[in-house]
């Protein structure tokens, strides 16, 4: 996985709140391989719907500013594919659905929670066309002539920012696991 | 003495391995449910070089590409056939038991997984698809995940995940006549919001509750999800032991006494607290019906389609506007009445025996005005009900009965809902578009559907057959 440390450029502006999986991205394409371009699903039928819609498969911005719960829904990794594949490199948002973020995570796609007022902000901003900046080590959004914090779970954060691979990773715990397993499966038979 | 702990606690502090300094803990993963779908996390373990660590705990079955029309004829679409191949093959390959669209045991995973005996109280169980919280309706810590973690399970048998918040929604009284636990999912998902359980794992509980049947404790923990929640949970009591006794996979003989002496102790104990209590009355919920394109839009049909003048704020008012265009209904009209097109039965909320029940109980004898889907949420479901003569009841009232799998629910097995077309669907999503293009849903229980079929229009189930 690529690292992640920083977003910079301008930002899209999805001002609605729910954006389900199933709009980033429509089921019927999940049967492509990642080699087909996830980007070309990306919001296909809403794209299909308006076409002045922010967003495209290419020449994107590299940040999108959305409403509150994105991403709810399906568990598809496919809406992360999208992103990513189109360009997208962070996503800010007031709540993001619990396995799409921790789907982004996986990908290099840096998931940033604000509170709403914020949110709204810097879409004023970005609609303005004004750049801003995402920090992630110093956990901070530079945008709106303002520099807002942001909490992010420290697991996902290093992981981020190193572009570690988290098999790899656990793999080096394979003795703890190994005795787990086995001290589990022996006081509870049943459960193998 | 040990600190009060809740259901939630006990499963995840038996499968904790270890917690990192960043408070994240890597847990054991006792059941992996694997599909068609699956492929891209197949396709990683494979490009990294890395083996299946546990077979004997990997389940697979084909679900979501699997036509609805008999099984003798082909999969017309080569891409879904190509999956459906895939998934037995990487069982082949791996060494784990895949139940193919020929397995006499084949079905929705959340159905398949409880009916096999493959889902347990007390163990961990993931799967790569959000409704696996429909688990939890055994007592199991059960939750979706996406294609990476899928391989990391695949990989490891264990997962990295940090402790949510717990949220206890208990439901006093007793549904009334009519009202089902579907009935009551979506009014609890209208109370809290499609977000209000977001970062929480729900444990469901009280009187109402505990008076339901597995297959209903199923469909209410199957839509946690939508109410943002990746995980539902019931603790398990002799509803559900008496439902895994004999399962196939189930323990036998003097390995389910043990399993019982674990089981019986992973409820709630007293004293020991959430972060967020909910509470409502059971006996308050009627039939429900969402009229939008988010879950929190489900009201009682006997309420009013909501006009965007009632928005709290402009962001508010267009967001019902959106969703009253895309669902092309007039603000203030009463629900009852909107006239469908057709309908479908089935699903990983409601595709289960009782829920096939209870919709031939309101088609018997009756004829649908409108053309509907009627399937079966897995093979040996479809054995019970066609012993029953359930499928003569749906088949002579004019509805198509099909075979098992996720059909008309996601649109990608062939059977989908054309543009413009209103469905009244026992499934578990309204988004735009989820059951194909253009597609108009209204999410309902069964019986619900069942009576909107007869009528061609949502209707009170109550009103339409008297008791």
């Amino acid at each position: 996985m690529t690292p992640v440390t920083q977003v910079s450029g301008a930002a899209a502006v999805l001002a609605r709140a729910n954006i389900d999986t199933d709009q980033i991205i429509p089921a019927r394409f999940l049967r492509k391989p990642r080699e087909a371009g996830y980007n070309n699903f990306l919001f296909h039928d809403l794209r299909a719907a308006d076409p002045d819609f922010p967003l495209g498969p290419a020449d994107n911005p590299p940040i999108l500013l959305a409403g509150a719960n994105f991403g709810c829904g399906s568990s598809r990794e496919g809406a992360v594919y999208a992103l990513a594949d189109a360009g997208v490199r962070c996503v800010i948002a007031p709540a993001f659905g619990d396995i799409f973020a921790g789907n982004a995570s996986k990908n290099g796609l840096l998931t940033v929670v604000l509170p709403e007022a914020e949110v709204a902000a810097l879409m004023a901003a970005a609609r303005q066309g004004l750049p801003m900046t995402v920090d992630l080590a110093a956990q901070e959004v530079r945008g709106a002539n303002r520099v807002i914090r942001f909490e992010i779970d420290p697991f996902r954060k290093r992981r981020l920012l190193e572009g570690l691979d988290d098999i790899g990773l656990t793999l080096t715990h394979e003795a703890e696991i190994t005795a787990f397993a086995a001290a589990r499966e022996a006081a509870h038979p049943w459960a193998r | 003495m040990t600190a009060p702990r809740t259901l939630f606690d006990k499963v995840w502090d038996a499968h904790a391995i270890l917690t990192g300094a960043d408070g994240t803990t890597l847990l054991w993963i006792d059941r992996h449910l694997v599909h068609e779908g699956s492929f891209h996390a197949f396709g990683m373990l494979q490009r990294d070089g890395r083996v299946l660590r546990r077979p004997d705990l990997t389940f697979g079955v084909a679900d979501h590409y699997v036509p609805s029309h008999p099984r003798g004829r082909p999969v017309a679409d080569a891409e879904a056939a190509g999956l459906i191949a895939r998934l037995s093959a990487n069982a082949a390959r791996h060494g784990f038991d895949a139940m193919g669209m020929d397995d006499p045991r084949q079905g929705i995973v959340h159905v398949i997984g409880p009916e096999q005996g493959i889902t347990l109280p007390g163990v961990t169980l993931v799967c790569g698809d959000s409704h696996t919280a429909t688990h939890g309706a055994l007592g199991a810590l059960a939750f979706g995940i996406g294609a990476s973690e899928v391989a990391h399970v695949l990989a490891t048998q264990t997962l990295w995940q940090r402790r949510p918040k717990l949220m206890r929604i208990s439901i006093g009284g007793r549904l009334g006549a009519g009202v089902t636990a579907k009935d009551l999912i979506l009014a609890i998902i209208a109370a809290i919001g499609a977000a209000g359980a977001v970062g929480h794992a729900i444990e469901f509980a009280g009187p109402a509750v505990r008076a339901l049947s597995m297959e209903a404790r199923m469909t209410l923990c199957n839509m946690a999800i939508e109410a943002g929640s990746r995980t539902g949970m019931v603790a398990p009591d002799d509803t559900t032991f008496a439902y895994i006794a004999g399962r196939p996979r189930a323990p036998k003989a003097a390995a389910f006494d043990a399993a019982l002496a674990d089981w019986r102790g992973l409820a709630t104990d007293p004293g020991a607290t959430f972060d967020r209590e909910v509470s409502l009355d059971g006996s308050a919920v009627a039939p429900m019906v969402t009229w939008g394109t988010t879950l929190d839009s489900a009201l009682p049909v006997t309420g009013l389609v909501p006009d965007p003048s009632a928005g709290a704020d402009a962001e508010a008012r267009a967001r019902i506007a959106d969703q009253l265009a895309y669902m092309d209904l007039a603000p203030g009209r009463p629900l009852a009445g909107i006239p469908i097109d057709q309908v479908f039965i089935g699903s990983c909320t409601n595709g289960r025996i009782e829920d096939l029940r209870a919709a031939a109980a309101v088609l018997r004898g009756r004829h649908a005005v409108v053309p509907g889907l009627v399937v079966p949420g897995s093979v040996p479901v479809r054995r019970m009900a066609e012993a029953e003569g359930l499928d003569h009841v749906f088949t002579a009232a004019g509805l198509t009965w099909g075979e098992p799998g996720c059909s008309m629910c996601t649109g990608i097995n062939g059977d989908y809902v054309p543009s413009g077309a209103r469905c009244a669907a026992t499934s578990n999503r309204n988004f735009a578009g989820r059951q194909g293009p253009g597609a108009r849903t209204h999410l309902m229980s069964p019986a619900m559907a069942a009576a909107a079929a007869v009528a061609g229009a949502i209707v009170d189930v109550r009103k339409q057959v008297q008791p």
